[in-house]
Formats: structure tokens, C-alpha cells, sequence
């Protein structure tokens, strides 16, 4: 039973805290917001430099071999800074597809360019009317001699205008809601029949929903088992959810320290108005939220290494429940006791607002993971 | 960063749990699971089982009868002890008056009370609050002057629990009328025996008799019964409220009742089937769950901290437990409530020591809702823990 870090990961953190500090205040990053694709190459080469982009891969491999934990230390840190580079897209999902289903010719071709910088990733998973549900795909990847033809649309697909290689989910058997018959695909960006339309994202980030049309790809695009790969889909996602849940922590902590800031020194009526009881027990209850999230983060980060995939996603759905309750509670009263200016785009605070937002509605919601706790059997 | 316990935490729980199993009463056990009130001497055979096994005063230094267990342990003892379930220790003398006595008495006190806190032979009440003295407990008005070799106690104390069991009190007296308010107080225990003591029952909104009125009416008391020194007692009692920051929560008392429920509810019909069949029902249900699983790692966060850096600096986390924790009892409550529906209704008039037990168990969860109210009222009542973050974490 311990919940501190240890001498490397305390040194990790404050390495990563550094560089942000140094590379990421708030005018920055709207000059990062501004370049293609919604995010900055020159940071993403120092987070290279600094061996982050290689953190979870194997020493073969090229990585560091970094754990949950290195994973969650930066993940927060990232979310303190509100970073819009495509860490989760790239590193978490793409680089925890190639580490748990890749052949080593898979992992040759494409981790040493992520762990360099110079190649990214993003995950073409969300359909039309799949919502939350993964083993809900339409899109189709039919053999053709020994590779695969893939037609179908993705939506939302995050840092999918950047990206060098999409991972695509798609049907090689059965009828779009069954459970077996669904493969992962690795399908360079610039393949034929590939069709993209970018936009921003709500909060400041870039997606894009892609197209497929009978897009040849290799035998050796096939992650994994190309019939039967939900449960690696949803391995990957249940790491994808404890990292936005460790960044969204990051966010709360920073959302709050920064509304603790502002009532503090916003005067009204000749006092700061952070003098005011109720004013106080709002963010007294801010303060517990986060740290609900916090022991939750946490939680989900040691669950993610749990033997049994059940009780795995099972106390991760829960942490991504307590999470998305937090969230809400921190980001919304975050607005409110800042006041007018909370409403504007002037402010960071409401970046932080909307940043957490999105994360609620990423890869299943409050009621969605609820849902799956309460059908599961609970969690006593 | 590790969640796991280790072989001999592990092996520690697998013992607690075996002793609990060959050694809680059952119909104690069975009581408490039905919600029932128990008599005092079902309270104090089971402590005395305890204390005979060394594990009354657990959390005491080793020299007057602790355990030397780690925070760990003790957090497993705590957990297995309110799940199991088995009566808790009565905090008024393990939890509180005994660490004043060993930490503020002399040698003489530490004799004369300890052992006898231990094993129960005296019941101590806690004599704090005063009807015009609740969250702001040092406006405190009860009065001790000083005649010779005594104190001559007069005023008026409030919800002191379970009094009518008590032999002794230890009480929060002002000795010095012209110091500024926390600084004229003592800390004096005495004999619920002694002349002019006189104790009135309140019936409380679940019918039951927990609490009560206690009066002083020139009562004397030998001067060698304060502890520690004169108008010190407001330190004393800030150490005595402070020293127990993580059996607040009770994860294991809300965990037990959730199993209870999740039981419950498997039996009970509604609309021709369990209603643990009904969505809505099943999803509440998970939602507090969470919160308790989330309430469960803070505590741990707490625990693991005081065992690695020790108790000196309380970590931020704490403050939550006690508001969380109360929050979750009272919800589990609502939740029972819910089960039960139509049948929370019948009235169980029982007396004040022990259970009626020619009522249906279901008599006790309405009783046992409006009695959880108090949670969120008592030790610092959930807006004052409110105004301890917003002050000593976050600087407001």
C-alpha cells in the first residue's frame, strides 16, 4: 500500500512540470492553436527530446519502459498545462495498440517514429451511431488476396488532420453489433481512398472525420487478430480512459488553484469576495471533488494492470464515473465564482472548462460507466 | 506506487477476521446487522473479549497496552471490525479520554484510569458541548471554582451520548472567567455518582434515547482529578478531536450496509420482480458504491501517508473523509429506506437499553435513517469541515 512516487517518477514530474512551464503559458499555446493541425511540431520535438514520446514502449523496443504510473504523472502534467499536443492519440492509444497486438515488424515500422517525433497517430474508432459502445462498427474490411479492403466513415477522429498513420477499427465478420468479427487496421494517411474533413475542436484541439473508400491496405496491417480484437480494443481504450482521467485531475487541480487564486483577490464591496462563507464552501467543495478524482486516478491507474479484464474495466468505468461527477461540479463552479470573466475566451479558465467537458463525453460517459458498474454487479 | 497489501497485511486480516468469527457474539453480530439497538452489557462482554485479546486499545503506546501495529494494520482491523460487524470500541474512553490521560496525566492518573478504560469497568460520557455551545464549543459556560482540595462544578452539558450507561465524564470546565475564551479552560473527569450529577434523556427524531442532558449543581470534585494543566484543557481537547482523522469515514460500516442492501434487494419485489432488477434502482446504487470505492482510496491515501511520514502533518485529504464519509452513510440509509418501501413504516417503541425483539427487523431502517442524520452534524458539523478546508487548505 503506497501512494507516492518513487525517486525516478518524482524526477519525471518535475522534468515534464519544467519543460511546460517553460514552453506552455497560456499565450503560447494560442500561438500553438494556430498551426496546422491545431498544435505545435516544435514542442511535440522537445517532448521527444526529453524521452517522453517513448516512455511506455519496451527498452527493445526503443522506449523506456515506463509504466500506468509514468503515464499518469504525465498525463496530469499535461492537463495542468491545458497541452493540445497528440499524446493520447499517439503514445497512449496508438503506441498501446502497437505494445499490446504488434508483430515486431509492426512495432519497427512505426515506434521509433514515435518515440523521435516524427511520426504521430490517431484512432479512427467512433461511427455515426456506435456512440459509446466499441464493438458497434459498420465499417468494413474485406480480404482481398492476402490484405484487406477497407471502406466506411469515422467521425471525430482526434489529431486525424496530423496524423501519419490512422488505426482503424472495422468488420471482417458478422453484423454491426456483434461482438466477434472486429479488426484493428494500420492504414497510413496518404493511402488512397483515404478522404479527411478537419475542423477545431471545442476545446482548442483538432479532429477529423474520415472516409474510406476501398482502401487497400497489406496483410501486415492487421493488429492483432483481424476476427476477434474487441478485447484488445478495449484494453487499449481502458488505458485511454485512465489517461484522460489522470489529465483531467491535472485539470482540476489547475482549475482550481487558479479560481482559489482569483477569489482571493477580486474585491467586491471593499473585501475579496473569497472572504465570503459561501464563496468558501464552493470551493471547499471543489477541493473535495478533486480529491475524490485524485484517489480515483489513481485507482484506475493500478487497476489498469489487474489480471482479470472484468474487474479491470469494471474499476476503471467507476473511475471514469467519479471523474466525470467531479469534473462537472469543478469545472462548472470554477465559471461561476469567477464571474463575468469566467465567460470569456480572455480568461484560461474557461479552456480549462471546456477541455474537461470534452472528456466527459470521451470514450463513455457518467451514465454510460455507471451503467456498466451498476450491470456488472457493483463494485463492493 | 502500489495498491496491493502486502503477504502479512494479508495474513493480519486473514487473523482478525478468524477471531471475530469464533469470538463476536452472534446474536451481537446479528443485531447490528439487523440494525438493532444493543443493551450495555451486550456492549461491554463483546469489549471485554477484546481487550482480554489484547486488541481493546489497540492504537494505545505499547507501554500502556497498544498493539505497536502499523497504520495499515490498523486501518485492517478498523475495516474488518465494522464490515464483520462487531460493536466499535467506545470511543468516549479508548479513542478520547484515554490518550488525554497517557499523553497529559501524571503517573498517579495514568494508574488509577487506564486499565479500567480499557476493560470497560468504568463507561466514560464526553462532557463538551452545551445547549448555547455547538460548533463554537469554547464559548463554554459550565463552571469549575476551585475550594481547597476542590472543584465546585456547576452548569449544564448537551448531547452527551449514552450518559445513562456512564460512570465517569470528562468534562470541559472554564476555571478562568477573565482569560480570552479558549484559554480559561480545564479538562476534569469525575464520577457520574457524585452528588448534584443529574442526567435527562432526549428522545431523539428516531425514538431512541442515545443522547442526553447532563446538569451540575455544585457538584464537588477532588482537586486531583484535573488533568494535565489548569487552562490547558482547550489543547487537550483540540488533540483529542484531532487524534482520530481516519475512523471518521467509516468505509466499513457503510461498506456492510451495502452489501446489506445489494441482499436486500435481490429479495425484495417490486413490479413482480427484485428490485435490483430496476435500472434506476440498480444505478443509484452503483453511484454510491463509486463514491464509497472513491471515499475507500482517500482513506487509504491518509493511511499509507501517516505510515510512511507519521502523524505530525495532517495530509490535505483528510478533510474530506469526514464529509464524505457522513454523506455515504446517509445515502446507504436512503438506499435502505428505498428497499424496503411500504414497510419502513411500523413504529418500534423499545426502551432505552437493547432491542425490541418482538419487532420485525424492518422496524429499525426507518429509525435507523432519521438517526443518520446526525452524522453530518456531529465532530464538526459538515459546514465547519467546510470552513477547516476553505481556511487550512486552501488559504481563503
Amino acid at each position: 500500500m503506497d501512494f507516492d512516487l518513487n525517486e525516478e517518477q518524482r524526477l519525471l514530474k518535475e522534468s515534464i512540470d519544467g519543460l511546460l512551464t517553460d514552453s506552455y503559458d497560456f499565450e503560447s499555446r494560442k500561438k500553438y492553436m494556430k498551426e496546422k493541425g491545431g498544435w505545435s511540431k516544435a514542442v511535440w520535438g522537445k517532448l521527444a527530446e526529453q524521452g517522453l514520446l517513448g516512455l511506455p514502449f519496451g527498452e527493445a523496443d526503443g522506449g523506456f519502459g515506463g509504466g500506468g504510473v509514468e503515464t499518469m504523472i504525465v498525463m496530469e502534467a499535461l492537463g495542468k498545462a491545458l497541452v493540445l499536443e497528440p499524446y493520447l492519440a499517439t503514445v497512449v492509444i496508438g503506441g498501446g495498440f502497437l505494445r499490446h497486438a504488434g508483430s515486431d515488424a509492426q512495432k519497427a515500422a512505426h515506434v521509433p517514429g514515435i518515440v523521435d517525433g516524427s511520426e504521430t497517430l490517431a484512432f479512427a474508432q467512433l461511427e455515426k451511431n456506435s456512440r459509446y459502445d466499441l464493438f458497434d462498427v459498420s465499417t468494413t474490411a474485406k480480404k482481398k488476396g492476402d490484405g484487406w479492403v477497407i471502406d466506411g466513415e469515422k467521425f471525430v477522429v482526434l489529431n486525424g488532420e496530423n496524423a501519419d498513420t490512422l488505426i482503424v477499427t472495422a468488420r471482417t465478420k458478422g453484423e454491426r453489433r456483434d461482438k466477434s468479427g472486429i479488426g484493428v487496421f494500420l492504414v497510413p494517411a496518404s493511402a488512397k481512398g483515404v478522404t479527411k474533413k478537419s475542423y477545431p475542436t471545442q476545446d482548442g484541439m483538432h479532429a477529423a472525420d474520415i472516409t474510406f473508400t476501398g482502401v487497400e491496405v497489406g496483410a501486415d496491417a492487421a493488429l492483432g487478430n483481424p476476427d476477434d480484437s474487441l478485447a484488445l480494443i478495449e484494453r487499449v481504450v481502458d488505458e485511454a480512459r485512465v489517461a484522460l482521467c489522470a489529465e483531467a485531475v491535472g485539470l482540476m487541480d489547475e482549475s482550481l488553484k487558479t479560481t482559489v487564486e482569483y477569489i482571493k483577490t477580486r474585491k467586491q464591496f471593499g473585501v475579496a469576495i473569497g472572504s465570503f462563507q459561501s464563496l468558501q464552501h464552493r470551493a471547499s467543495d471543489m477541493f473535495v471533488a478533486a480529491e475524490q478524482a485524485r484517489s480515483m486516478s489513481m485507482f484506475a491507474t493500478m487497476a489498469a494492470d489487474f489480471e482479470d479484464a472484468k474487474e479491470r474495466s469494471n474499476a476503471i468505468a467507476a473511475a471514469k464515473v467519479q471523474i466525470g461527477k467531479s469534473l462537472k461540479y469543478v469545472g462548472q463552479q470554477a465559471i461561476q465564482l469567477h464571474g463575468g470573466i469566467g465567460m470569456t475566451m480572455e480568461a484560461k479558465i474557461g479552456h480549462y472548462f471546456k477541455r474537461l467537458t470534452m472528456i466527459e463525453n470521451s470514450f463513455g460517459d457518467t451514465d454510460y460507466h455507471q451503467r456498466r458498474v451498476a450491470d456488472g454487479g457493483g463494485l463492493i | 506506487m502500489d495498491l496491493a497489501f502486502t503477504k502479512e497485511e494479508q495474513a493480519f486480516r486473514e487473523e482478525v477476521r478468524e477471531f471475530f468469527r469464533g469470538n463476536v457474539p452472534p446474536d451481537t453480530r446479528r443485531k447490528l446487522v439487523e440494525g438493532r439497538h444493543l443493551s450495555k452489557d451486550e456492549m461491554v462482554t463483546w469489549w471485554r473479549i477484546l481487550n482480554k485479546k489484547g486488541w481493546g486499545t489497540s492504537h494505545w503506546p505499547k507501554q500502556y497496552g497498544g498493539t505497536g501495529w502499523t497504520s495499515v494494520q490498523h486501518y485492517i482491523f478498523n475495516e474488518e471490525l465494522q464490515s464483520y460487524p462487531a460493536p466499535q470500541p467506545l470511543a468516549f474512553g479508548v479513542s478520547m479520554v484515554g490518550p488525554v490521560i497517557y499523553t497529559f496525566g501524571n503517573e498517579e492518573q495514568k494508574k488509577q484510569y487506564l486499565p479500567r478504560i480499557a476493560n470497560v469497568d468504568d463507561w466514560w460520557c464526553q462532557g463538551f458541548s452545551e445547549p448555547g455551545s455547538g460548533s463554537d464549543l469554547a464559548s463554554l459556560k459550565t463552571k469549575a471554582e476551585r475550594k481547597g482540595d476542590k472543584w465546585i462544578i456547576n452548569g449544564q452539558k448537551t448531547w452527551t451520548t449514552l450518559a445513562q450507561h456512564a460512570d465517569m465524564i470528562f468534562c470541559l470546565c472554564r476555571t478562568d472567567a477573565t482569560a480570552k475564551k479558549q484559554m480559561g479552560i480545564s479538562f476534569i473527569v469525575f464520577d457520574m455518582k457524585s452528588k448534584g450529577v443529574t442526567v435527562r434523556p432526549i428522545q431523539t427524531i428516531d425514538g431512541g434515547v442515545e443522547v442526553n442532558e447532563v446538569f451540575f449543581d455544585d457538584v464537588e470534585v477532588p482537586y486531583e482529578n484535573l488533568i494535565g494543566e489548569e487552562n490547558k484543557g482547550w489543547d487537550y481537547a483540540k488533540f483529542l478531536l484531532g487524534n482520530e482523522r481516519t475512523g471518521i469515514a467509516r468505509v466499513g460500516v457503510s461498506k456492510e450496509r451495502l452489501r446489506r442492501i445489494r441482499d436486500l434487494a435481490s429479495k425484495v419485489e417490486s413490479g413482480g420482480k427484485p428490485i435490483i432488477q430496476d435500472a434506476a434502482f440498480r444505478e443509484k446504487l452503483a453511484a454510491c458504491e463509486i463514491e464509497l470505492k472513491a471515499l475507500e482510496l482517500t482513506q487509504l491515501r491518509v493511511v499509507a501517508d501517516e505510515g510512511k511520514h507519521g502523524k505530525g502533518k495532517p495530509n490535505p485529504a483528510s478533510s474530506v473523509l469526514k464529509i464524505k464519509g457522513s454523506e455515504i452513510q446517509q445515502t446507504t440509509t436512503e438506499l435502505l429506506m428505498e428497499v424496503i418501501g411500504p414497510f419502513a413504516a411500523p413504529y418500534d417503541v423499545h426502551g432505552d437499553d437493547g432491542s425490541n425483539e418482538a419487532m420485525d427487523w424492518t422496524a429499525q431502517i426507518a429509525p435507523s435513517y432519521f438517526n443518520n442524520r446526525k452524522v453530518s452534524i456531529y465532530g464538526g458539523s459538515n459546514e465547519i469541515q467546510r470552513n477547516i478546508i476553505a481556511k487550512a487548505v486552501l488559504g481563503l
